[in-house]
């Protein structure tokens, strides 16, 4: 049984994530939306990593080895400016689809092992991110011309 | 006679359920005329707030001498609010600019037309050239003009320049009421009628200080309050303002946190059962999302949050939920606050799920803080397209692009238009290299004056200010264009209620000041604005040829005018929109047959996530198969940007007095308005004053992590723990090195909310202390209102003589 490794690495995916929107909103603290939604997402991300904390114990004693190259890094630190701004929510977006996809993953693993408690966590958390990723497309989008076209 | 500075309100004309609110005819004339010796009156409405009051302006050699209200209209039946009667006086100030100026080093001089239009396109062509040039400009206009120098402005915007980067003030007053109809009846458009008010058996102002920004619409709620069978009260709002008063329960909730009340109402709504079954089975969708998220707030806890009694909350409820005609209206204290479009839904949800829309007395009215700013919105002159289009439905703008003769991708509707504060941010940047400001004051009205201040002065950026006066903002401009105004221009304009009314040309402009459409229409000449086929993108000569072009741009959508000409609007009452050949007399109520305009081929909007702003796109948008549904969205409560703490502990909220309008740049003007309000107050609750050894009229320092102000103190009903400052104050009329802080933006955040985008006026966190002692003198607030005094005893705030206006019954 491999589930653990997964709820481990969507664990780590979430609070990777948590700090990664903490750092991009403080280094884009001059952009006051960006600098409050992601702090509000950061919040979001640390409840995501708390509610998976039980599911984690419960699965812990299955655990197999862990595989080889279970963890990617996705993310190196902030930049500064238009530019870096977009650079750094393409960041999170990558970020946030990882948490997206393995939030898919881990639910096909709890219809698996019948864990209708992991699925119901599963399924507001998965709608979450996908809010998540809307987010940070729709401000890109925003962005976008204006870093890339108009700004010297 | 009856003294308007000391009774805005007026003689009483009490009305019952389903009559017609009585007639009474109120009317200024300076310097002890009367009608005999007027003239000649000139047909209009009022523009220093957003009721739409029919007025007639009064002329006599060739000067205004004063103004009447009009009896025949169907939204103040020939009332006038105070600002009104003695408003148009600032016409006629001294200091009006008569020439364009131009700054030539440290200083502006005076010009002429010709020198100040060409330096204007002359930068203009300059940045328009070459690869996202259109990037370059942005557009910060107003609620204040007319309907065609909006529809003009957009055009030269939207397909002569081809710029996302235009926005209005609107968004500081009405973007959440756009935002909030939107998103729950899928286009803007004002649900309710003014009428409401006489057929209502309770009404429920949430933020919304009625008394004091409308004021016409209170004197109707105050008759029926007066009159047999009167409608039940609810006031929700941290000050005892005269609706708080007023009102039979009022809930004194601690600032930024409506959301947490309002769902907290829903729920009890809900749990007993006044709730309309059929009707939300028919019309809406979300209802068991909605029970899931409002099923967390019972009044144990909206108590905590709030700071009310839970007892209140539910008898709150019972208020709500006993009526059967329910009148709502929303303002800025939901509008300026936190979760401010959250909220405002949730509004629009109470009257949903009770099915109280479309019916007499059962509306909404989500209110507009300026005169115009309807327009605003639906001519596209803000964050929004022409004809009240989405942005996001190629088809729309495929009609646009038809409509004005250009290439589809000319029009910018690759993501939602740039909203006022990025706008400013891009500016400060320096992206943005030409801003444009038209008939506002940035300079005193956005958070956090002192980054607003640096960003206008930033000398690569070009700044362009239209207005009547060397406002605080004009005085850091590059070019200044002399505007005239209200009375010597002619134009439409439409209100809350969808109320469209003409507004006629009275006098001349003084000195060489230009309507400003004629300064649009000079800009896009000089510019050579073409179509796709080489000929003039904007041939407009005049106002009447602009309103003939946008009704076609209406056409077929939600805000039609296709059925109003000039004509039509000469002589009788204002006419609500939509208007067509089906329904040549306009359309009282919206949603009267329980059709939402949520098709998806016709919607303004796919939707938004409330508490992010993130967009949902078309596919997702057709998958909740709408077919004529409104929908009903709500999010938790969660806490302000700001809170108070240990070194700013108290909360700060602004707003505004009766007699003064937005940074007072006319109401300043007219002596009767500004003697009554002349100088910055703060408002402080006893509890809070007596521990801060603070007593009425002592100088006050009120400090947030952004800057500081002083202020006399007024010790009034406040909630304790809550500071209020008048946000009108700025420094136009005080000496340049004299200029000691005294605007309350000065201390506001840059925050918005994630939908809407309006900044968050109503949640800061500040640290008040002792400066000095006031020596026994009271501070210069107004008795009347908001303001009045609760401790002490401070003279009465009258007119005198000056201000003696007649009010007739008829």
């Amino acid at each position: 049984m491999h589930l653990a490794h997964y709820l481990g690495l969507l664990h780590r995916a979430q609070t990777n994530l948590a700090s990664a929107f903490r750092q991009v909103g403080d280094a884009h603290a001059e952009e006051p939306d960006i600098f409050h939604l992601c702090q509000q997402q950061a919040r979001r991300c640390d409840a995501h990593a708390e509610r998976l904390r039980p599911f984690t114990a419960r699965y812990a004693q299955d655990v197999a080895t862990e595989p080889d190259r279970l963890y990617s890094q996705l993310f190196t630190g902030t930049r500064t400016g238009g530019l870096g701004l977009l650079r750094d929510l393409q960041d999170l977006y990558l970020m946030a689809a990882e948490c997206d996809i393995t939030w898919t993953v881990v639910g096909q693993a709890a219809y698996g092992a019948r864990d209708e408690e992991l699925l119901a966590v599963v399924k507001r958390c998965e709608e979450e991110t996908a809010i998540q990723l809307k987010w940070l497309r729709t401000r890109m989008k925003q962005a976008a011309p204006q870093a890339l076209v108009v700004a010297e | 006679m009856v003294d308007r500075i000391a009774d805005p309100w007026g003689e009483r004309t009490p009305y019952g359920p389903g009559e017609q609110w009585p007639v009474r005819v109120d009317r200024f004339l300076a310097d002890g005329r009367s009608e005999s010796d007027v003239e000649r009156w000139a047909q209009s409405a009022s523009v220093l707030h957003s009721n739409g009051d029919a007025m007639d302006i009064a002329v006599a050699g060739g000067r205004i001498v004063g103004v009447r209200g009009r009896a025949v209209d169907r939204v103040n039946r020939g009332r006038l609010d105070p600002k009104d009667l003695y408003g148009w006086q600032a016409n006629h100030s001294p200091d009006r600019l008569t020439r364009p100026l131009v700054r030539d080093g440290g200083r502006l001089v005076e010009t002429d037309w010709d020198t100040a239009m060409n330096q204007v396109v002359a930068r203009s062509k300059e940045l328009l050239d070459g690869p996202g040039g259109w990037g370059h400009f942005g557009f910060y206009t107003t609620g204040q003009l007319f309907l065609e120098e909006y529809y003009a402005l957009g055009v030269i915007g939207k397909a002569g320049l081809g710029t996302p980067h235009m926005d209005g003030n609107t968004r500081l007053c009405t973007a959440t009421a756009a935002a909030a109809l939107k998103a729950s009846f899928g286009t803007d458009g004002q649900p309710g009628s003014y009428t409401d008010i006489d057929h209502c058996d309770a009404i429920a102002l949430w933020g919304h200080n009625a008394a004091e920004t409308q004021t016409v619409l209170w004197m109707r709620m105050l008759d029926r309050r007066r009159g047999p069978n009167p409608p039940t009260m609810l006031a929700v709002d941290p000050r005892a303002t005269s609706v708080a008063r007023e009102a039979d329960l009022h809930l004194a909730v601690r600032n930024g946190t409506n959301m947490a009340l309002m769902n907290g109402l829903l729920r009890e709504i809900i749990r007993r059962g006044w709730y309309d079954r059929d009707y939300l089975a028919a019309h809406t969708i979300g209802f068991e999302e909605l029970c899931r998220v409002v099923d967390g707030y019972p009044p144990k806890r909206v108590a905590d949050i709030c700071d009310v009694p839970a007892a209140d909350v539910e008898r709150a409820a019972e208020l709500l939920g006993a009526s059967q005609r329910l009148l709502s209206t929303v303002l800025q204290g939901f509008y300026q606050s936190n979760q401010a479009t959250a909220a405002a839904c949730a509004v629009n949800n109470l009257h949903l799920i009770r099915g109280m829309i479309g019916r007499p007395g059962a509306g909404i009215y989500q209110m507009n803080g300026q005169p115009t700013a309807q327009n605003t919105r639906e001519a596209g002159a803000n964050g929004d397209l022409p004809g009240l289009r989405n942005w996001e439905n190629t088809a729309h703008i495929e009609e646009l692009a038809r409509l004005w003769n250009v290439d589809v991708d000319m029009i910018p509707h690759w993501a939602p238009p740039t909203h006022a504060m990025q706008i400013f941010r891009y500016a400060e940047q320096g992206s943005i290299k030409l801003l444009w400001i038209t008939a506002t004051n940035p300079a005193v009205s956005l958070p956090d004056l002192s980054r607003i201040r640096r960003i206008l002065k930033q000398p690569e950026l070009f700044v362009v200010v239209q207005d009547l006066f060397l406002t605080e903002t004009a005085e850091l401009a590059d070019v200044v264009l002399p505007a005239a105004t209200w009375g010597e221009k002619t134009g439409t304009f439409t209100n809350v209620d969808r109320t469209v009314h003409l507004s006629e040309k009275a006098v001349e402009p003084p000195g060489e000041a230009r309507p400003d459409l004629d300064i649009l229409l000079d800009y896009a000449r000089r510019m050579d604005f073409r179509d796709r086929d080489g000929r003039p993108l904007i041939p407009w000569r005049g106002p009447e040829e602009v309103f003939e072009a946008w009704k076609e741009c209406s056409r077929g959508r939600p805000c039609d005018y296709t059925g109003l000409s000039y004509d039509r609007l000469r002589g009788g009452s204002g006419i609500q929109w939509p208007c067509t050949d089906e329904h040549p007399d306009g359309t009282e109520r919206l949603y009267s047959d329980g059709v939402f305009p949520t098709d998806p081929d016709y919607c303004e909007t796919y939707g938004q996530d409330l508490a992010t702003g993130a967009e949902f796109t078309e596919p997702e948008y057709r998958a909740k198969e709408p077919n004529g549904r409104a929908f009903l969205h709500t999010v938790d409560y969660q806490p302000s940007p700001e809170v108070p703490d240990d070194e700013h502990p108290m909360l700060l909220t602004t707003g505004r007095t009766v007699y003064q309008f937005h940074t007072r740049t006319k109401t300043a003007r007219a002596p009767q308005l500004d003697a009554a309000a002349p100088e910055v107050w703060v408002e402080l609750n006893p509890d809070d004053a007596g521990r801060l050894g603070i007593t009425e009229g002592d100088l006050v320092g009120v400090a947030s992590p952004r800057g500081g102000i002083q202020a006399r103190a007024r010790l009034s009903g406040i909630r304790p723990g809550v500071a209020f400052l008048p946000f009108h104050y700025g420094y136009f009329d005080v000496d340049p090195h004299d200029r000691t802080p005294r605007a309350a933006n000065e201390l506001t955040l840059t925050a918005w909310d994630p939908v809407s985008k309006q900044p968050i006026f109503k949640v800061a966190a500040v640290a008040v202390t002792k400066l000095g002692d006031g020596g026994g003198v009271p501070s210069p607030a107004p008795t009347v209102g908001g303001s009045a005094p609760v401790v002490g005893s401070v003279p009465d705030t009258v007119g005198g003589p000056a201000a003696q206006s007649v009010s007739e019954r008829r």
